[in-house]
């Protein structure tokens, strides 16, 4: 399969904190992969490495076979969802979608969960009278407005209700059926069972294992993903 | 860059506190105007308020909001859009705001009760004021981490600025009193942007007789035309300064 993202003997340290210690990985396109780990792995680091926010102590990332050093332009092709979605106070659901916009010089092409969480009746609404929920919609529907080749989404069922969380799985299993890789994180074993194709473990800034789910399953002869984790973590701790 | 600078200045003109500002310079300057027949007088006093309130707003304003909207600007560096454009952007985002609640609050009343060259130079240092505040407030918010850390530094950069300045001078002239110090005192004033637009200002009055020795000194300096140049080329060194270590810093930022 094509390869999107290559990242290729990744560190960085916080101060004395090693965070990422020589990570490599490849994600290909059309697929699920979920990033899992405990707090503290450097999920989050990975994840802002591949989208420039955190910038390498050494190592490199290749998107698309070039390096995403000092560039910008390949964050054309991604979307991102934060954990936490936090904009200017008294800016407009309607204006921040429009200045995304103006940035990417693109038209919004993908409204399904736009339509799914009833955004476009509250276009004029500013982000202070929103809640944290809310605000979780408009950053899904942020990220998948544009019909990305990548998807990237940090914890992204974290407060949103449980329709609304249905509707994002659905619209991410919609995704990958179009050939698109989206990278989740997430500390809710269920939903990554339900929805990933891939599982990154990272335990301590390290790739524990990076495998598909069924043969994660087959591995350990478990059913379940939360099942087969803890028997093969607490098999190498032995 | 200039696009975000538009939808920062549409969320920025709708927040109470710019408003606030607005409404706080223009009573000040109305109520001066008005209360006193003597326009000159006015302006002193307006000179005055503004070198204390417009710094102090301005750093400490442009700071809150920079932290306020960290989310917001990791979102943006998510985008396709250089982090250089997205600081600048910020920066004319933030500071046509708070210029614009200047031109409101000062500069009309300015206009219609004093007109003069005073007046102008009045309106032209509020000007320079302002963005040279905001581009320290760049400068703090992109050196620290946290809000209360860089807040914290935007204060002690204002205090120092409005007042330990002042005294360090001070000692300075007490220290060296017996050498010639006037070239010197010419250097320390460029050192700091409060000053620079006090004397401007002030020498525009014609009070500088009241300043002695050293006032007659900055009279014939900074009262030349030359002098102007100086004096309004060392504002812009202190815009420009500040805004580029914050590029330099904000484009190896970790967010």
């Amino acid at each position: 399969m094509e390869k999107i993202i290559a990242v290729e003997g990744l560190k960085k340290s916080f101060g004395r904190l090693e965070v990422l210690k020589n990570v490599s990985c490849d994600f290909a396109a059309g697929g699920v992969v979920s990033i899992l780990g405990p707090n503290a792995s450097g999920k989050t680091t990975l994840i802002k490495s591949i989208l420039g926010m955190v910038l390498p102590d050494s190592g490199s990332i290749l998107f698309k076979g070039k390096s995403i050093l000092n560039t910008f332009d390949y964050k054309r092709h991604i979307g991102y969802m934060p954990q936490i979605g936090h904009y200017p106070d008294n800016m407009q659901i309607g204006q921040l979608f429009k200045m995304v916009m103006d940035i990417r010089q693109q038209d919004a092409v993908d409204t399904d969960l736009l339509k799914a969480y009833q955004l476009e009746g509250m276009y004029h609404k500013t982000m202070r009278t929103l809640s944290g929920g809310t605000l979780q919609k408009v950053s899904a529907a942020l990220a998948f407005m544009f019909s990305p080749d990548v998807l990237i989404l940090d914890e992204p069922s974290a407060g949103l209700d449980p329709l609304a969380a249905d509707a994002l799985k659905e619209k991410i299993l919609a995704e990958r059926a179009n050939g698109k890789l989206v990278l989740i994180t997430s500390h809710i074993l269920s939903e990554a069972d339900e929805i990933s194709d891939h599982i990154l473990y990272l335990f301590e800034g390290k790739i524990k294992f990076y495998k598909t789910l069924p043969d994660l399953k087959m591995e350990t002869g478990e059913q379940k993903l939360s099942r087969a984790l803890t028997q093969l973590l607490s098999l190498s701790s032995c | 860059m200039l696009k975000i600078a538009k939808y920062i200045i549409f969320d920025i003109i709708r927040s109470k506190v710019l408003l606030a500002y607005t409404l706080l310079l223009l009573a000040i300057s109305l109520t001066i105007f008005m209360s006193d027949a003597d326009v000159t007088k006015g302006l002193v006093s307006i000179t005055t308020v503004i070198l204390i309130i417009v710094p102090l707003v301005s750093i400490v304003y442009a700071t809150t909001y920079y932290f306020n909207a960290a989310e917001f600007t990791e979102m943006l560096v998510s985008q396709p859009i250089s982090r250089r454009n997205i600081l600048l952007g910020k920066f004319i985002g933030i500071s046509s705001s708070i210029l614009l609640a200047f031109i409101i609050g000062v500069c009309i009343p300015v206009c219609l009760f004093a007109f003069s060259a005073t007046g102008i130079t009045l309106m032209v240092s509020g000007y320079l004021l302002t963005l040279s505040f905001v581009s320290l407030a760049f400068l703090t918010s992109t050196i620290t981490h946290d809000k209360a850390k860089g807040i914290g530094l935007a204060l002690m950069l204002w205090f120092y600025f409005s007042i330990i300045f002042d005294g360090l001078v001070l000692l300075f002239l007490y220290t060296f009193a017996d050498y010639p110090l006037e070239k010197a005192m010419i250097v320390l004033t460029a050192l700091n942007p409060i000053d620079l637009a006090r004397i401007l200002i002030l020498l525009q009055l014609d009070i500088s007789a009241l300043m002695g020795y050293t006032g007659a000194l900055y009279q014939q300096f900074f009262g030349s035309g030359s002098g102007i140049i100086f004096s309004l080329l060392m504002q812009l060194v202190w815009i420009l300064v500040p805004l580029f270590f914050a590029l330099r810093i904000f484009k190896k930022k970790d967010l």
